[in-house]
């Protein structure tokens, strides 16, 4: 069941940054890193809901913009003492173009 | 392969180089230990409580088997190292085992000096340093009856008083007539040992001692004089000397200690040495925090980072005697030209010394009251100018405006008490995390509490804590504190490199100032990011990325990720259209509330992220700029009505309110910056605690600065008098450069007025003429590029990315 998605370029995405995909379900957050990898996971940090994708991205985690907990961008999981996990989905680049599998 | 590390001493400066070789490179090295005590690390500055029976040996191991295990850590207990071959490069042991090693790691601590007298090698005499000391101790405590110490340091004080609460007949018996000489002065000294033979204990003061009787195990203690002093036990407590037996062996260059340098490398390139063992510009030191320093340095050159250098500490004291409070630091004697600062209640048993020279501290001794003891030790460290303050520094930091969050409430809470407002985190909370889990920092504190990690008022309080829970284990914020995790360099260090080298984007700060992380972190790219616009408004392009999201998105995100919008309103006047015109964009974009501010204007809450651009332009349309309310950045300038109405104004304080706001908007600034105009003495645009404020008199403009009026209240220092509104503007620009270009990324003016002190502002601003008109230059040139509206400049497509989300169904 390959259900890929075009979303967006990479060249759309600013680097350390990150863009919001709005879903039927959820908003889901594209963050792009120093080395052009991407990462996409649900807008939703695992402590009090705060937008990820508003967050600082640094190395691969990114820091929430409402009490600064650390979220690996691979795999979801909050760093250091604090402990929760939020969704993430897998992504291709291909040819410069942005694929997210929901 | 790995390379291998081997570590010889499985004790407090070892280890803790281990742990912080672990945090930033676990990857590395295979990693052997070799310990003679038969125990996993343990905080031997415990032993004390546990000798007192406070504590248990459980309570007070650091590292547990388990942790070896988890971390892949050979670890070899209950054998001692008795040759290094640094031509094979490996180690061989007591019993015979034998580890190669890329680098060797040497942390034996050191051995107890043992008097060298007739005698001193009978049973039942022993030094304090282990555990098998403190079992021998207990033993003896439970049958017989007369302990002597010799020596009435800290070791011997700790130790005498830990044998009385176990019931023994104490004397202390000490070759000087003052006790813990090397700490303390003559009238505190007095003060301790009166306490001390109130609870108990004897003394036998300039007594040297010259043999130990007895047939193979002691039964007393003879003195040069011939006098004798039955004893059943002995405890040797004068001194320490580096256990440098085995380096010196192996041809490693030692003096008093093994000699090593500014990075913890021996004289061998492969041979590093941490703790009690080594000697350091001539320095051999006996107390932890400057270990702990050591092992942070030496972890980061075991690491090949290669950019740390120890350089020194300057330690302090507190005696762990419960019940005597008790605290030194520096150099306590005053030399030639020294000034003395004494407090002296002889009724309460309290006594204060500082050593002043230069208007610095050199040296504190406290007894009875110690509370202050961690402020006082920090203004020693960083060497602050105490002009300002020292006709009421004995009488503690509270007596600066410290709006009841000192430290000297923290023994008197009780458990349940909230220390730590924004994390909800108790004392009890604290002071259990703090010992359970062995924290010795305030950023493991942090890490594992959350306390003090937000707003950070309660820092004080969590540091005395800190202070109180594991003694002098506690490891101050060394003078030079790191700006973040990512790098070694402070703040300061970061801001004279990006001005001097000079340095004009951020990806050559992270190469030149070698960063240990690839894109820094939340903390420092936006300290950075300000740094490097400060230092060159015209020519660094802002880093939007390294911007925390509420400066990216020009408006405060909310708790549901809405955001608010607050449009300049200029001293607080607003005309009837402009109300119109945000009556209309309410409606227009159904903003949900509406609130007057604190800060005389408007806020517009619960705004979409999308509709910010639109309705920016609207609000530019009818005249609005950007109020910054979100940012670090120049905030607001208050006004009162002023002489146009009032009838006691003196000035137009409303019009020179514009005129400042007009001069100031726009400004990025360390921290957000706010201003107050008032027209009379009566101050009702609060001025006197705003970063910069003006009262208007008859005669003038009193300019008053470094006011805060948050978290901790703070009223300004009168900076001085000027007589025209235009001397107000320039020293208002002059000022704010100063703080601009010197302040530290979060730094508001309070406590940085608080650290560099008023006179060398007042030197900058006030009296040097020439500095004052090239600080307003330096703040006219930025504020250039800076009074361009951020709304209108994205109303009009700029960074359009940030606003619009990409739909997909
Ligand atoms: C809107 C306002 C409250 C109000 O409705 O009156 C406000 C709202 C916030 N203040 Fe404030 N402060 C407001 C006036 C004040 C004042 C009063 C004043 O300026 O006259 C103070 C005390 C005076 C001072 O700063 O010296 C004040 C002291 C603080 C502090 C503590 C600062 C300190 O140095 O101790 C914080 C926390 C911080 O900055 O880290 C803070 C932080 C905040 C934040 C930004 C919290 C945050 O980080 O999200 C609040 C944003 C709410 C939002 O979502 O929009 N706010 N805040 C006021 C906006 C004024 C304006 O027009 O720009
Ligand atoms: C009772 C007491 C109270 C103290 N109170 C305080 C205080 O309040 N504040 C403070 O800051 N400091 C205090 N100290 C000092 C503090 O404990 C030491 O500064 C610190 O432990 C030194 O650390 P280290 O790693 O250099 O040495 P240690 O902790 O002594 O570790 C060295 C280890 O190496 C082992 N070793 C030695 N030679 C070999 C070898 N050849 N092979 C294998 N292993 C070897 C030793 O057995 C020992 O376990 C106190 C010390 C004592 C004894
Ligand atoms: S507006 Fe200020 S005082 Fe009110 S809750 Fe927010 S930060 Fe606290
Ligand atoms: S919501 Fe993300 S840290 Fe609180």
């Amino acid at each position: 069941m390959s259900n890929w998605k075009l979303v967006t370029t990479l060249t759309d995405i600013p680097q350390l940054g990150s863009r919001v995909i709005k879903t039927a379900t959820m908003n889901i957050a594209i963050f792009r890193n120093s080395e052009d990898r991407i990462f996409a996971m649900k807008d939703e940090c695992p402590h009090k809901k705060g937008p990820l994708s508003q967050g600082i991205v640094h190395g691969t985690s990114v820091t929430c913009p409402l009490h600064n907990w650390r979220i690996d961008l691979a795999s979801g999981e909050a760093l250091g003492p604090d402990q929760g996990c939020t969704n993430t989905f897998p992504v291709k680049i291909e040819n410069g173009q942005v694929f997210v599998q929901l | 392969m790995k390379q291998k590390l081997v570590l010889i001493g499985n004790g407090m400066a070892g280890l803790r180089t281990l742990e912080e070789l672990l945090k930033i490179n676990a990857e590395l090295y295979d990693i052997s230990v070799f310990g003679s005590e038969p125990h996993p690390n343990y905080n031997r500055i415990m032993l004390s409580p546990v000798l007192a029976g406070e504590k248990t040996i459980d309570d007070i191991v650091l590292n547990s088997l388990d942790w070896y295990q988890q971390n892949n850590i050979e670890l070899i207990t209950g054998d001692s190292v008795t040759k290094i071959d640094r031509v094979k490069r490996q180690v061989q042991s007591a019993s015979g085992q034998i580890r190669p090693y890329d680098r060797l790691l040497i942390a034996t601590g050191s051995n107890p000096f043992i008097i060298p007298i007739p005698g001193a090698d009978k049973k039942g005499v022993i030094g304090f340093r282990d555990i098998a000391d403190v079992d021998t101790m207990l033993a003896a405590a439970k049958t017989s009856k007369n302990a002597v110490v010799i020596g009435g340091g800290l070791l011997g004080l700790e130790a005498a008083n830990g044998l009385m609460k176990n019931g023994m007949q104490v004397t202390v018996v000490h070759l000087l007539d003052s006790l813990m000489e090397r700490q303390l002065d003559k009238p505190a000294a007095a003060l301790l040992k009166a306490s001390l033979q109130q609870r108990g204990l004897n003394f036998l003061m300039e007594a040297q001692t010259a043999a130990i009787l007895g047939e193979d195990k002691v039964s007393a203690v003879q003195f040069a004089d011939g006098s004798e002093l039955a004893a059943d036990l002995v405890v040797m407590a004068v001194g320490i000397r580096p256990n440098i037996a085995l380096a010196q062996q192996s041809g490693i260059h030692c003096e008093r200690g093994i000699m090593v340098n500014d990075t913890m490398q021996t004289f061998d390139p492969k041979v590093y040495a941490v703790g009690e063992c080594v000697q350091h510009r001539n320095i051999c030191y006996g107390l932890v925090a400057p270990l702990f320093e050591q092992a942070r340095v030496c972890a980061n050159h075991l690491a090949q980072f290669g950019i740390a250098r120890y350089e020194g500490s300057v330690t302090s004291t507190k005696l762990k005697v419960t019940g005597i409070d008790l605290f030194s630091a520096g150099e306590f004697h005053e030399a030639e030209g020294d000034e003395t600062l004494v407090l002296q209640d002889p009724s309460q048993g309290i006594y204060k010394k500082l050593v002043i020279r230069d208007n610095k501290i050199k040296g504190a001794v406290l007894y009875g009251d110690t509370m202050d003891g961690t402020w006082y030790f920090q203004l020693l460290r960083e060497g602050t100018n105490i002009a300002d303050f020292r006709s009421t520094i004995l009488f503690g930091q509270h007596d600066l405006g410290d709006a009841g969050h000192g430290d000297s409430k923290v023994l008197s809470l009780s458990d349940s008490a909230e220390v730590c407002g924004c994390n909800g985190v108790c004392k009890g909370d604290i002071v259990k995390a703090i010992s359970e889990k062995g924290l010795f920092t305030l950023d493991e504190v942090r890490a594992h509490t959350k306390a003090s990690s937000s707003c950070g008022s309660c820092t004080g309080l969590v540091e005395a804590l800190l202070a109180h829970t594991v003694g002098d284990g506690y490891d101050a914020a060394p003078s030079k504190k790191p700006l973040c995790k990512c790098t070694d360099h402070s703040h300061d260090d970061v801001i004279h490199a990006i001005q001097k080298h000079p340095i004009k984007d951020m990806r050559s700060v992270f190469q030149q100032l070698n960063w240990k992380t690839p894109d820094g972190c939340a903390a420092c790219r936006p300290a950075l990011n300000y740094y490097l616009l400060a230092a060159w408004p015209e020519e660094y392009v802002d880093d939007a990325q390294s911007r925390f999201i509420n400066e990216r998105a020009h408006g405060n995100i909310q708790k549901d990720g809405t955001y608010s919008v607050v449009p300049r309103m200029f001293g607080g006047l607003v005309k009837p259209n402009e109300l119109r015109a945000i009556a209309d964009v309410c409606d227009k974009y159904q903003v949900p509330e509406m609130k007057v501010t604190g800060g005389q204007r408007i806020d517009l809450f619960g705004v979409k992220k999308e509709d910010l651009p639109p309705m920016w332009k609207d609000l530019s349309a009818a005249g609005f700029v950007s109020g910054h309310a979100y940012g670090k950045a120049m905030r607001t300038v208050k006004t009162c009505a002023g002489d146009t109405w009032c009838r006691f104004g003196t000035q137009n304080s409303t019009g020179l309110g514009v005129q400042l706001e007009h001069l100031t908007w726009g400004s990025w600034m360390p921290h957000k910056f706010k201003l107050a105009v008032s027209g009379c003495p009566r101050n009702c645009a609060e001025a006197t605690i705003k970063d910069f404020g003006v009262v208007c008199v008859d005669s003038g403009y009193e300019l008053h600065v470094g006011g805060n009026g948050g978290i901790k209240v703070r009223v300004t220092d009168l900076l001085c008098k000027v007589e025209t509104e235009q001397e107000v503007l320039e020293y208002c620009g002059a000022f704010t450069q100063k703080y601009r270009e010197e302040a530290h990324y979060l730094e508001r003016t309070a406590p940085w007025v608080e650290r560099v002190g008023l006179s060398t502002i007042k030197q900058a601003v006030v009296e040097d003429e020439a500095q004052r008109k090239v600080l307003y230059e330096r703040f006219k040139v930025s504020q250039k590029v800076s009074q361009i509206d951020p709304w209108k400049a994205r109303a009009e497509g700029g960074q359009a990315h940030e606003f619009t989300t990409l739909n997909i169904v």
